[in-house]
């Protein structure tokens, strides 16, 4: 196995230019600088509509250092697979070295991917083209003013999951759509969840990703300071916590095998990550007690998937 | 700032300067100023690391701290893009930035 990668093998290069418009504390930034980190200059992004977007190039500035391109909400995935397309033809052609390496990332919210650009997403996977597409996750429409999506938890407020006398914040009863084997079900070669709360592992992951051809998925938790209703110093403290209390588990998928990148032996009941957020705040202690559960069984899930008891019970 | 006319705008409305919203300074955000205690940081890259601005400046400034202890690297703000969020001062391991009120 190779060196573990440390905060000293992130290079010192930055290609997410400051001045952009995003919150104080947005976690997305920290996720868009480590990757492309990650990828280096040879990279070409396609964004749809997010608060990535709108934030990142708010005419006529743009933070991005390298080639980026915004697209619709629906079809960040399509427009990514049209420039790998393109750029297989141009090396045809001898416009290009046929030895060069451009990596292809389409880089879109959990709006634009568990829902509006899902179609599209599926359509990359699926011809097996050669894209790395990162869902930066942060659970709600935040752009547009925090509306739920199909990624939003159990519990959670948005302003389309309200909290008063007949609704309690989001009600879908079950855990949320699981990107990762959907993925998988896509019969992709690579597949991986993280979080910027650990950098290196995000960073790792992008590297590994890109250095394989054909359609890969990263999922990538990352909060939010008025969706979650969090101060804006605390967002990186909420995700380490989300992967403490396994709300959230670091790991990967490759060629067949499941491997949990940041094992926690002892859980810390989830109430923690819970109590951080606004977002959460009406939940009683029998809402807390559900949540654990799913908690719970999703965690045991991913131990059955690895062949292992990777994250282990929740510390007494 | 000076914006272009309609018919100076490159087609597609391309931005020709990529990574020019460093022209943009965020740091007039900022109501709490991040302060590193030289003294106190053990040099150890996780402000750089976590700051969602890339406003902590990682530079070859050798700095002796007054018990002896040499580093080569020393960590800066940059004060006009830097926010305020106080994320490296939350997660510095040495609680060697103090989170300081902006006084105009
Ligand atoms: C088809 C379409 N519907 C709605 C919108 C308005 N819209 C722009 S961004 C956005 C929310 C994006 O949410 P998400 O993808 O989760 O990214 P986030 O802003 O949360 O980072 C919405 C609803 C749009 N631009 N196009
Ligand atoms: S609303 Fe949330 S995701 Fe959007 S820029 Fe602000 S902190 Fe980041
Ligand atoms: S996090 Fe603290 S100790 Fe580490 S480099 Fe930054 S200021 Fe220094
Ligand atoms: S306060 Fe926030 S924006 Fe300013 S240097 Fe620290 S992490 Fe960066
Ligand atoms: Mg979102």
């Amino acid at each position: 196995m190779s060196k573990p990668i440390t905060v000293w093998d992130l290079p010192k290069e930055e290609f997410l230019a400051s001045g952009h418009r995003m919150c104080q504390g947005c976690a997305a930034a920290i996720t868009f600088r480590h990757v492309l980190k990650a990828a280096g200059k040879d990279t070409i992004v396609s964004m749809p509509t997010s608060c990535g977007e709108i934030t990142s190039t708010v005419y006529p500035h743009s933070a991005w250092r390298i080639p980026w391109i915004h697209v619709a909400f629906e079809n960040a995935a399509a427009v990514a697979s049209g420039i790998s397309a393109a750029i297989e033809a141009l090396k045809r052609r001898g416009e290009i070295p046929k030895e060069k390496d451009i990596n292809v990332i389409a880089m879109g919210g959990d709006g634009g991917t568990f829902d509006i650009g899902f179609q599209a997403l599926s359509g990359t996977l699926e011809r097996g083209d050669n894209v790395l597409y990162i869902c930066y996750d942060n659970e709600a429409y935040m752009n547009t003013g925090i509306q739920r999506s199909g990624a939003t938890p159990l519990g959670a407020w948005t302003t389309t999951t309200p909290v008063g006398k007949v609704w309690r914040g989001e009600w879908r009863p079950k855990k949320r759509k699981d990107l990762i084997a959907i993925a998988v079900a896509h019969n992709v070669p690579y597949a991986a969840t993280a979080t910027p709360a650990f950098p290196t592992d995000l960073y790792a992951k992008v590297k590994k990703a890109l250095s394989i051809k054909g359609p890969k998925l990263m999922h990538v938790l990352s909060s939010c300071v008025p969706g979650w209703r969090i101060e804006p110093e605390k967002g990186i403290e909420v995700l380490k916590l989300a992967v403490l209390t396994g709300m959230w588990v670091n790991y990967e998928y490759e060629n067949g095998t499941y491997r949990v990148t940041t094992p926690v032996p002892k859980r810390k009941p989830v109430k923690e990550y819970l109590r951080l957020q606004g977002r959460f705040r009406h939940l009683t202690d029998e809402d807390i007690k559900k949540i654990q559960e799913l908690v719970d069984a999703e965690v045991e899930k991913i131990n059955k998937l690895v062949g292992k008891q990777v994250i282990g019970p929740v510390e007494g | 700032m000076s914006l272009p006319g309609w018919k100076q705008l490159p087609i597609g409305v391309v931005i020709l300067n990529p990574g020019n919203s460093v022209e943009y300074k965020t740091g007039e955000w900022r109501t709490l100023r991040p302060e590193i205690d030289q003294e106190k940081c053990i040099r150890c890259r996780t402000c750089w690391t976590f700051c969602p601005e890339g406003a902590i400046l990682e530079v070859s400034e050798p700095y002796k701290t007054k018990a002896g202890r040499e580093f080569k690297l020393t960590y800066k703000v940059n004060y006009e893009h830097c926010k305020g969020c106080g994320i490296c001062s939350n997660e510095c391991p040495a609680k060697a930035i103090a989170m300081v009120e902006e006084v105009i």
